[in-house]
């Protein structure tokens, strides 16, 4: 056989090996987020820390809500974390995860153009706002993708008497992606749209976008984390990934979450001891 | 030298060959015997290559059947061609002839030795390290010749081999093919160069629109062709 | 990587998150192509040798494999590799493992439709010879496979940049996780989502640069080949 073939044979016996070695993985736990949790940059301030003080690798696979859960259903993660308590709350109905533990919130803020089609800058009432929106018509971009934002978005205009599945009009457009896209795209469009104030804050291609409306009490949006259950899925690494949870809702990883800032300004409020939350 | 081998005599019972509607062989009675070169003459498209291909093995008769020694359907290992315009393989001209070795099953262990020899045979001793593809048309032919006969075949098959060339490669290709003939291996060539049929022939087969037309020792055959065909073609006319 | 870097600055400084990014797309991409020309290669050359019923539907197939949506196979070899698939067992899912299979099977229809085509056309030209010389099935392909090597390192090229270029498959069957299956572009979305553009471009920009050097490396190898074997 010729010194090709050989080569070609060496290489490809080699990476099938470092693959599975990869895949025998020692010390790491697959936790299922958000894209705007970790588009916030949270994650890169507080994992380093837990890996330091446990050793434990934690690898973070960012989807949208919907797909999260998903992804904790099928069994491919060991610990999920979003922002949808509802559905949150489904999934443990359905017996998919052992227990929910409140961690944090932050809060969502109604960014949009300087120019302010809808006239609702520096408004407190974030239903106001967008009934104003809607009666004017002005461009909203919506995530459209399943996501603890788009749930957030969809409840917001119940509360303001809106059914937008049947009530939106052209001024309504649904990208179906994440928080950065939508951002990208209000920026390119000069609309308005909802966003949590973490990618805000990280975001750097603003455009003429502003806050327009924020401190709203109905714009807060709950954190919550759940092991996987591994009743469902044997393969669930249950002590490490109770370990993660243990430290999120610790005083140590508490004091980690708070620290967090982005500009100077904090990101996220933890709220652990708030049994309701 | 080889001793006459069980290759030959290669026996066409009335073989036709034809394509869709087209006659390209047709009724062809022949015994190819050992000894002395056969060279098949005709003009262009009176199938000289196609009887090659039989007797090659390369192609099967459409009626009729072949013998090689007596049998059907002899595998093609003692039997070689070389084709008007050889395929060099994208390698060196050694590697080229050791390439057909080892296809022949040749040892591995006589490869360097038979090489060279053979190289030097056909006179490309110097270039055996040479890109084929990178040789002349001339020493093409002569590298096509060399791999021929690295199958250390009883027959040799030659299509037109000096067709392209000019007259110093072509002597030297003649000059090899005699000296082959000597070596008691059968040639069996085709050409449509009357000179070099009177050079190189022991027996001359002379085809016209797929028929055999006339056949003889190649002395009687230049002196005294019995056939219109033959005295036409002879004559330098065209015959068509 | 620290966020108000610009791209070329990672680069000059020697930035250790970028330089792993680059390791693991090459990896990646490099380790697919190989997988995909040891299937590619025989299977295309063993199409183009063979006749058998059916094999034109064949060879039409595989010319439209070539145009495999990316983000397609991400989600059939998700939906294969995960816990609940049928390959769950392995624990492939979000590692590099995952991404190399899938983008193996993005390259291999490429490597072996134009290795047929190469094969296909160099078989006319020796087809007499080989068959003269008495070579079997297996002699004809490795022989005309090796005769072909160049024209088989452009479609290996093809492969790669195809590999090096997608970030559908990869993104769904790799989960984009810092450290472990980020590659160069799923760090470029990455960072186009959180808006941060100009680091984008510039990501964008070393990624071209890599594979044009990937390129001009195969091309001056095969020079030099071309050189001794003609």
């Amino acid at each position: 056989m010729n010194l090709l073939t050989r080569r070609l044979i060496i290489a490809a016996t080699a990476s099938l090996a470092f693959a599975g070695h990869a895949a025998a993985q020692d010390k790491s736990i697959v936790v299922a987020s958000t894209t705007s949790t970790q588009d916030s940059g949270l994650f890169s301030h507080i994992l380093p820390m837990f890996k330091a003080k446990t050793g434990i690798d934690v690898k973070v696979v960012a989807q949208g809500t919907g797909q999260a859960l998903d992804t904790a259903r099928r069994g491919d993660a060991d610990v999920v974390f979003v922002h949808a308590k509802p559905a949150e709350e489904k999934f443990l109905s359905e017996g998919f995860g052992v227990k929910r533990y409140p961690v944090m919130y932050n809060d969502f803020v109604l960014i949009g153009p300087k120019a302010d089609p809808a006239g609702i800058k520096s408004s407190k009432d974030i239903v106001a706002a967008l009934g104003a929106i809607k009666a004017k018509g002005a461009d909203f971009i919506s995530r459209g993708d399943k996501s603890g934002t788009h749930q957030a978005e969809i409840n917001l205009w119940k509360v303001a008497g809106v059914d937008i599945g049947k009530d939106k009009g052209p001024w309504y457009k649904e990208i179906g992606q994440g928080m950065g896209a939508a951002l990208n795209t209000a920026s390119a469009s000069n609309a308005y749209v909802l966003a949590d104030r973490g990618t805000w804050l990280s975001f750097k291609n603003r455009g003429d976008l502003v806050i327009a409306v924020e401190g709203d009490k109905r714009l807060f949006n709950q954190y919550g984390v759940m092991l996987v259950n591994p009743e469902k899925h044997a393969n669930v690494k249950k002590d490490l990934g109770q370990q993660f949870i243990d430290w999120l809702v610790s005083a140590e990883g508490q004091k980690a979450i708070a620290e967090y800032k982005i500009n100077g300004e904090q990101l996220f409020y933890p709220n652990a001891n708030d049994s309701g939350a | 030298m080889r001793a006459p081998s069980s290759e030959l005599p290669i026996v066409f019972d009335a073989v036709t060959v034809t394509a869709g509607p087209v006659t390209i062989l047709d009724n062809i009675a022949l015994t190819l015997a050992p000894g002395a070169p056969t060279v098949l003459i005709g003009p262009n498209g009176s199938g000289k290559s196609t009887l090659l291909r039989v007797a090659m093995g390369l192609l099967a008769p459409s009626r009729g059947r072949i013998t090689w020694g007596g049998l059907e359907n002899v595998p093609p290992l003692k039997r070689a061609i070389v084709f008007q315009r050889p395929a060099m393989l994208r390698r060196s001209a050694a590697a080229n002839i050791r390439f057909a070795m080892r296809a022949a099953g040749i040892p591995r262990a006589e490869h360097a030795r038979r090489t060279g020899e053979l190289l030097a045979l056909v006179g490309l001793g110097p270039l055996a390290d040479r890109a084929a593809r990178r040789l002349s048309g001339g020493e093409q032919q002569r590298l096509a010749l060399a791999r021929a006969l690295a199958r250390d075949p009883a027959v040799l098959f030659l299509d037109e081999p000096t067709a392209s060339l000019d007259p110093p490669a072509t002597k030297a290709v003649e000059d090899i093919i005699r000296a082959v003939s000597h070596r008691n291996i059968k040639v069996v060539m085709a050409t449509h160069d009357l000179g070099e049929a009177r050079r190189l022939a022991g027996d001359v087969v002379m085809l016209h629109r797929g028929r055999i037309v006339e056949t003889a020792a190649a002395a009687s055959f230049f002196d005294t062709p019995q056939t219109a065909e033959a005295k036409t073609f002879l004559a330098g006319e065209l015959l068509v | 990587m620290p966020t108000d870097a610009t791209a070329l600055q990672l680069v000059l400084n020697g930035d250790p998150a970028l330089f792993a990014i680059v390791r693991l797309s090459l990896y990646v991409s490099l380790s697919a192509v190989m997988l995909a020309a040891l299937i590619g290669i025989p299977l295309g050359a063993v199409i183009a040798l063979t006749k058998f019923p059916g094999r034109q539907g064949v060879i039409i197939l595989l010319n439209a494999l070539m145009g495999l949506p990316p983000v397609v196979v991400g989600l059939a070899v998700y939906l294969a590799l995960s816990r609940s698939g049928p390959l769950g067992s392995f624990g492939l899912l979000f590692t590099a493992g995952a991404m190399i299979i899938a983008q193996t099977v993005l390259v291999t229809p490429i490597i072996a439709a134009l290795t047929r085509q190469t094969i296909e056309d160099l078989w006319i030209e020796y087809r007499d010879e080989l068959t003269a010389m008495n070579l079997g099935p297996f002699g004809r392909v490795t022989a005309l496979i090796w005769d072909a090597r160049f024209s088989l390192v452009t479609a290996l090229l093809a492969g790669f940049g195809r590999a090096a270029a997608e970030v559908g498959a990869i993104i769904i069957v790799g989960g984009n996780i810092e450290g472990f299956t980020r590659t160069m572009t799923t760090a470029i979305a990455l960072e186009t989502s959180k808006g941060d553009l100009p680091l984008a471009v510039g990501l964008g920009l070393v990624l071209i640069a890599i594979v044009i050097a990937v390129n001009a490396l195969a091309w001056t190898a095969r020079r030099a080949g071309e050189r001794l074997a003609g």
